[in-house]
C-alpha cells in the first residue's frame, strides 16, 4: 500500500503497435506484388518509411498507408497499386 | 544492405503522412544507433509522429522538449550520463524551423562546449507541422502559405555555420540514400564530442508533389546539385558519390523544379538566380576538395 503511495506518477508513454491507430484505411490505392515477376531486391522494404513490408516481400495492409514509394521504385515493376474498392 | 540490422525500432506505425521522408530517415537513424538511445525532440513533425499518450510507436526513450532548447536539454542528459558513467547516445532529431531559425543558438552553444551529441536536422524546407510557414531553410522561389508568390531571399546555408564551429564531425546526406545515412550516423556515433547531420527531407504536402515520388525527388535534388552530400571532419571535407557525380555532369534543374507545385509558374530571373547559387555552391566544394588533394599528395612527397 505504502509502496504505491510513494510511486512517482510520470506522464510516460508506452510503446505499442497501432499507437496511431490502424493507418491502413487511410489508404486510396492498395499495393499488390506480383511474386513471380519479383526478383527480391529489397529495395521496397529498404524506401517503405514505414517499414511495413518484411523479409518474404509481404505487405502488412493494416498498417501500409498506400503511399506507392514501393511501386514507384521497384526497377521490375512487380508492384502494381490497386484503387481500393476494386476487387484484385 | 546485409550489414544494416533488421530490427525496427519504430512501431508499426508512425502517423506520418503517406510518402514521408522523415521517418525513413528515423528509421535508419534508429537502425545504426541501437536501443541505447535517448532521443530529444522538440516542436516538429516527430513530436506528432510519436502518436496519443499513454502509447507511443518510438521503441526509444524519448524527450519531447521546447522549441528553442533542445541542444541545450541535450547537453544536460549528455552531463547526466558523465555523472553517472552511461555510454547513452544522445541523439537531437529536429526539423529544419527548430536548427536554422529557432534553435540554433542553442545548438551553437552546445557545440561549442563541445557536448557529446549527435545533432540530427532534417530539413523539409519549411515549418511543416504548422502547415508549411516559410522558414530560413526555405529555397529561393518556394511558394508556402507565408510566401505565396514565392520566397525572396535565399536558403540560408546552416553547413557552413556549423562547419565554422570546427567539431569533430558533420555530414550531410538526403533520405533517398538510407544507405549513406546509416553509415554517416554509425560513423558520427563512433566518434567522440558534438556531432552534426543534415539530412533533406522531401515533403509530399508541402512540396506539393504525389507521395510515391519521395525517393525520386531526393535523388533529383542530389543530381542537379541542388543538395550537396559530403561529410567533414575535423575540417578536412570528403565529398560522398553521388554529389562527386554531380559536379562532373549534372542533370539540368528544371527536372527538379518542375516536378513541384511549389515552384509552380516561377519566373525565368529567380530560376536563373537558383541555378547561379548552386554553380557556386558546388564550385566552392569542388575547389575546396581539390585543394586538400593537392595538399594530401604534397605531404606524400
Amino acid at each position: 500500500m505504502s509502496n504505491q503511495m510513494n510511486r512517482v506518477r510520470l506522464a510516460m508513454s508506452t510503446p505499442r503497435d497501432g499507437a496511431c491507430g490502424k493507418t491502413g484505411n487511410w489508404r486510396t490505392f492498395r499495393p499488390v506484388v506480383d511474386k513471380e515477376t519479383c526478383n527480391a531486391c529489397g529495395i521496397c522494404a529498404m524506401y517503405c518509411p514505414d517499414g511495413v513490408i518484411d523479409e518474404e516481400y509481404n505487405i502488412d495492409l493494416i498498417y501500409c498507408k498506400g503511399c506507392g514509394i514501393c511501386a514507384n521504385e521497384c526497377p521490375k515493376q512487380a508492384i502494381i497499386m490497386n484503387r481500393e474498392a476494386s476487387d484484385e | 544492405m546485409s550489414s544494416i540490422p533488421t530490427t525496427e525500432y519504430l512501431k508499426k506505425c508512425t502517423s506520418a503522412c503517406p510518402g514521408c521522408s522523415s521517418s525513413l530517415i528515423l528509421r535508419y537513424v534508429l537502425k545504426a544507433a541501437g536501443p541505447n538511445t535517448v532521443l530529444v525532440v522538440p516542436a516538429c513533425c516527430t513530436s506528432i509522429l510519436q502518436g496519443a499518450y499513454p502509447n507511443t510507436s518510438f521503441g526509444v526513450p524519448v524527450y519531447n522538449v521546447a522549441f528553442g532548447s533542445s541542444a541545450a536539454v541535450a547537453s544536460g542528459i549528455a552531463a547526466a550520463c558523465e555523472f553517472l558513467g552511461k555510454d547513452t547516445n544522445i541523439i537531437v532529431y529536429a526539423g529544419d524551423g527548430g536548427t536554422v531559425d529557432i534553435g540554433i543558438q542553442a545548438l551553437s552553444g552546445a557545440l561549442e562546449r563541445e557536448t557529446n551529441f549527435l545533432y540530427i536536422c532534417y530539413d523539409n524546407e519549411a515549418y511543416g507541422n504548422t502547415g508549411m510557414q516559410r522558414s530560413g531553410s526555405t529555397p529561393l522561389g518556394a511558394k508556402t502559405t507565408t510566401t505565396p508568390t514565392g520566397k525572396t531571399h535565399l536558403k540560408k546555408d546552416l553547413d557552413r555555420i556549423i562547419s565554422a564551429h570546427n567539431i569533430p564531425y558533420m555530414a550531410t546526406s538526403c533520405a533517398s540514400y538510407p544507405k549513406d545515412i546509416y553509415a554517416k550516423v554509425t560513423k558520427a556515433l563512433s566518434i567522440k564530442g558534438p556531432k552534426f547531420m543534415h539530412i533533406l527531407a522531401p515533403c509530399p504536402p508541402g512540396w506539393r508533389y504525389s507521395s510515391e515520388k519521395t525517393i525520386e525527388l531526393g535523388k533529383l535534388a542530389v543530381k542537379t546539385g541542388v543538395w550537396a552530400m559530403y561529410e567533414r571532419e575535423y575540417g578536412k571535407l570528403k565529398l560522398s558519390s553521388p554529389t562527386i557525380a554531380a559536379i562532373r555532369k549534372r542533370t539540368p534543374i528544371e527536372d527538379y523544379i518542375n516536378a513541384q507545385e511549389r515552384y509552380k509558374n516561377l519566373e525565368p530571373a529567380v530560376l536563373t538566380r537558383i541555378q547561379q547559387s548552386v554553380e557556386y555552391n558546388l564550385l566552392l566544394l569542388e575547389r575546396e576538395s581539390r585543394e586538400e588533394e593537392n595538399n594530401e599528395a604534397e605531404e606524400r612527397t
